[in-house]
């Protein structure tokens, strides 16, 4: 009888307990290629994403009043936040296998990731069935914000964006300089992301009366591109627009050099080109690519958070801190304020918690307006800039008022360089 | 590019034709065959044609050492043991490179041979040319060799027939690390001269790799002559079809050709199986 009400007792006391026993951790599933072609991103996103955790647990200090706030997770009373990081490769079908393991065996309370849209696509579908926050800091497809999903939140631009500030640069730069383009050659890598750029930049060059003479989709993972460059060549766009990740850019350069393609303008859609090995590999022969980007380093003093920010990822990586791992940090603290805020790890609460962030602009390492997302997950106060390589380092070229430095046009052409 | 794709898969064609193994690895061992080019020509400032010996060399010890390591124990075992053996071999070197050389894609910068060649309004690279040429020296080499030394000789014949030569006096094992020694060569020399043009870094060796493939069961398994007039029809195809049709396309023209071959006659075009 003893023993019974003994027990009953302990049952008792031990549902209490985990009634009213706060979270000890809040457990994050970062998903993003930590091998295979673009693990170099991957790399660099864990390192950024870490930073960020450490400013979440109190190890590091940003004196800014938003990272401030949530220093130590007041919020869900000191929990330490617990970042588990899986690689997908690359794949879709992989990332999608992950989702599914984080969520369903390490019992994670939001997903972060994941850099290809690809991959994006399928995880946040996996997280949207099972009803737990994604956040995305860096995926570009337009379309992904376009499913109709209540647990995807974006906090970059997507190509929509991304593309108008490129039309916009080349009717304020003929505007500026008195000069005509009229033919753009598209070229993309046949991922989401290359699609959808592609499909973008399309609809644009219709609406604003360009003249499309190359339309080329792409397999990124060629052992050569000689017959996609000699295409380019063939028809000679007054600007070259390449959607490209790390592989097929560094490619491409080279291709160009090789047989003679002088494009006067070279309109990137970041990703490949954006990647510091682009610089190492190719910097010189790819002097004066120009990219669209949501943050430049050359814009850190505008920010003091992304000098703060810069200064320990160069202290714990090595490398200078650049538009993908600033865009992945801005995620991720996006994420981690909003669970912060909802003061419980429960995925209804952070959801809630999502849909009303307010981050004014001054915050950010970014130099946008803030973050608020609308209806469809999309932060809204997003902004794009246009940057060119020039001397090997990439300058702020647009919108004018904000360049750091003029526009260098037309690239010169291979036997006009030393 | 279609010599250097032809080299790539001679390696393999004579590891097949010797001993009726595909070697999963050979993408693998065209990776570190660019890494070992790449660090003669970082640590040592030696250029990409000067450094093509030192990786053939270098590749004939990684293959001999593959063959005595793990070849050996598994010739006697079922087929898809020793496809998992080469395929875990590859994997392993895979990520063994990630880990040991980091993810950074790794270019050679100032080769020696840079710049084109026009002919007649085409214009070629001449680092491609160069790799072409020196790609289908090192054929002739090989199969000059193979025609005319004996020891070349003795290895044609164990392909040929492994216990017919045995009864002969040759030592069928020698001969299959030698084989595996002359694939590994192969394979260096091509990734050393692939480095001139392309970048380098630890999944580099897939693409090539599939088109190995393509190309030995194009030319068919074991003749090392075909190979290479597979590999040159494998790399034409491959440009002009990019230049004809969308270049998203152009792999499926190689694909369906090889496909077609392989229907019509399966041992390839010049093969003995």
């Amino acid at each position: 009888m003893t023993r019974r009400v003994l027990l009953s007792l302990a049952i008792v006391l031990a549902l209490f307990r985990g009634a009213a026993a706060q979270p000890k951790e809040v457990v994050i599933g970062v998903i993003y290629p930590l091998s295979g072609p673009a693990a170099l991103t991957g790399l660099e996103n864990k390192v950024v994403n870490e930073i960020a955790r450490d400013i979440a647990n109190g190890e590091v200090d940003i004196p800014l009043p938003f990272y401030q706030r949530l220093k130590g997770m007041p919020g869900l009373k000191g929990a330490k936040v617990r970042l588990i990081f899986a690689d997908h490769q690359g794949k879709p079908e992989v990332g999608q296998a992950e989702a599914e393991r984080l969520i369903t065996q390490e019992k994670v309370h939001a997903t972060y990731g994941s850099w290809h849209s690809s991959v994006t696509a399928t995880v946040s579908q996996v997280a949207e069935r099972y009803g737990i926050p994604h956040v995305n800091g860096q995926s570009s497809s337009p379309g992904l914000t376009k499913r109709g999903f209540k647990w995807f939140f974006r906090t970059s631009p997507h190509d929509e964006h991304f593309t108008q500030t490129m039309f916009d640069f080349f009717r304020d730069f003929q505007k500026k300089k008195g000069i005509t383009l009229k033919t753009l050659g598209i070229t993309y890598e046949d991922t989401l992301f290359g699609a959808d750029s592609g499909k973008v930049m399309r609809e644009l060059a219709k609406k604003y009366n360009y003249e499309v003479v190359v339309d080329m989709q792409y397999r990124a993972r060629a052992t050569s591109l000689q017959a996609e460059v000699q295409r380019l060549k063939a028809a000679n766009p007054d600007v070259w627009m390449p959607t490209s990740y790390h592989t097929d850019a560094i490619l491409f350069v080279r291709h160009s050099k090789e047989l003679d393609f002088n494009p006067k303008m070279i309109m990137a859609q970041n990703a490949g080109h954006l990647a510091p090995d682009f610089v190492t590999a190719v910097g010189k022969e790819a002097e004066g690519t120009m990219s669209r980007a949501p943050f430049n380093t050359d814009l850190i003093d505008k920010r003091p958070a992304a000098k703060a920010v810069a200064a320990v990822y160069k202290q714990r990586h090595g490398k200078d801190f650049y538009d993908n791992p600033a865009r992945s940090f801005t995620g991720m603290m996006t994420l981690l304020d909003a669970i912060n805020r909802a003061g419980s790890t429960d995925p209804e609460a952070i959801r809630k918690a999502l849909v009303a962030t307010s981050i004014p602009g001054d915050q950010l390492v970014m130099t946008w307006d803030g973050i608020k997302f609308d209806e469809t997950g999309q932060n809204i106060h997003v902004k794009g800039i246009i940057i060119q390589l020039q001397g090997l380092k990439w300058h702020t070229v647009y919108p004018f008022d904000v360049a750091t430095t003029d526009v260098l046009y037309p690239i010169p052409a291979w036997k006009d360089r030393k | 590019m279609g010599c250097v794709y032809a080299l790539v898969a001679a390696g393999l064609s004579l590891i097949f034709g010797l001993m009726e193994l595909v070697n999963f690895a050979h993408g693998e061992f065209l990776m570190l065959a660019m890494y070992v080019a790449f660090f003669a020509w970082s640590l040592g400032g030696l250029d990409p044609v000067i450094a093509a010996p030192l990786a053939a060399a270098a590749l004939g010890a990684v293959g001999w050492l593959t063959y005595h390591g793990l070849i050996r124990r598994v010739l006697a075992a079922p087929m898809l043991a020793q496809i998992f053996a080469t395929f875990g071999l590859g994997v392993f070197l895979r990520n063994g490179a990630q880990f040991a050389f980091g993810v950074d894609f790794l270019t050679v910068q100032e080769p020696w041979l840079a710049g084109r060649v026009s002919l007649g309004g085409l214009f070629i690279g001449l680092p491609q040319v160069g790799a072409s040429l020196a790609a289908l020296g090192a054929f002739v080499g090989l199969h000059l060799f193979l025609s005319r030394s004996e020891t070349g000789l003795a290895l044609t014949a164990t392909a040929q027939d492994r216990q017919a030569a045995s009864l002969m006096g040759i030592d069928t094992e020698r001969m299959f690390a030698l084989g595996w020694v002359i694939g590994g060569a192969c394979v260096g020399v091509a990734g050393a001269l692939l480095t001139m043009f392309f970048y380098i870094y630890p999944d580099v060796g897939g693409p090539f790799a599939l088109l190995a493939y393509v190309t030995v069961a194009l030319g068919g398994f074991g003749n090392v002559a075909g190979t290479l007039f597979a590999g040159v029809v494998v790399g034409l195809v491959e440009a002009l079809a990019g230049l004809v049709i969308p270049p998203a396309f152009k792999y499926s023209v190689v694909f369906v050709l090889y496909l077609v071959v392989v229907l019509w006659r399966p041992q390839g075009l010049f093969g003995r199986f």
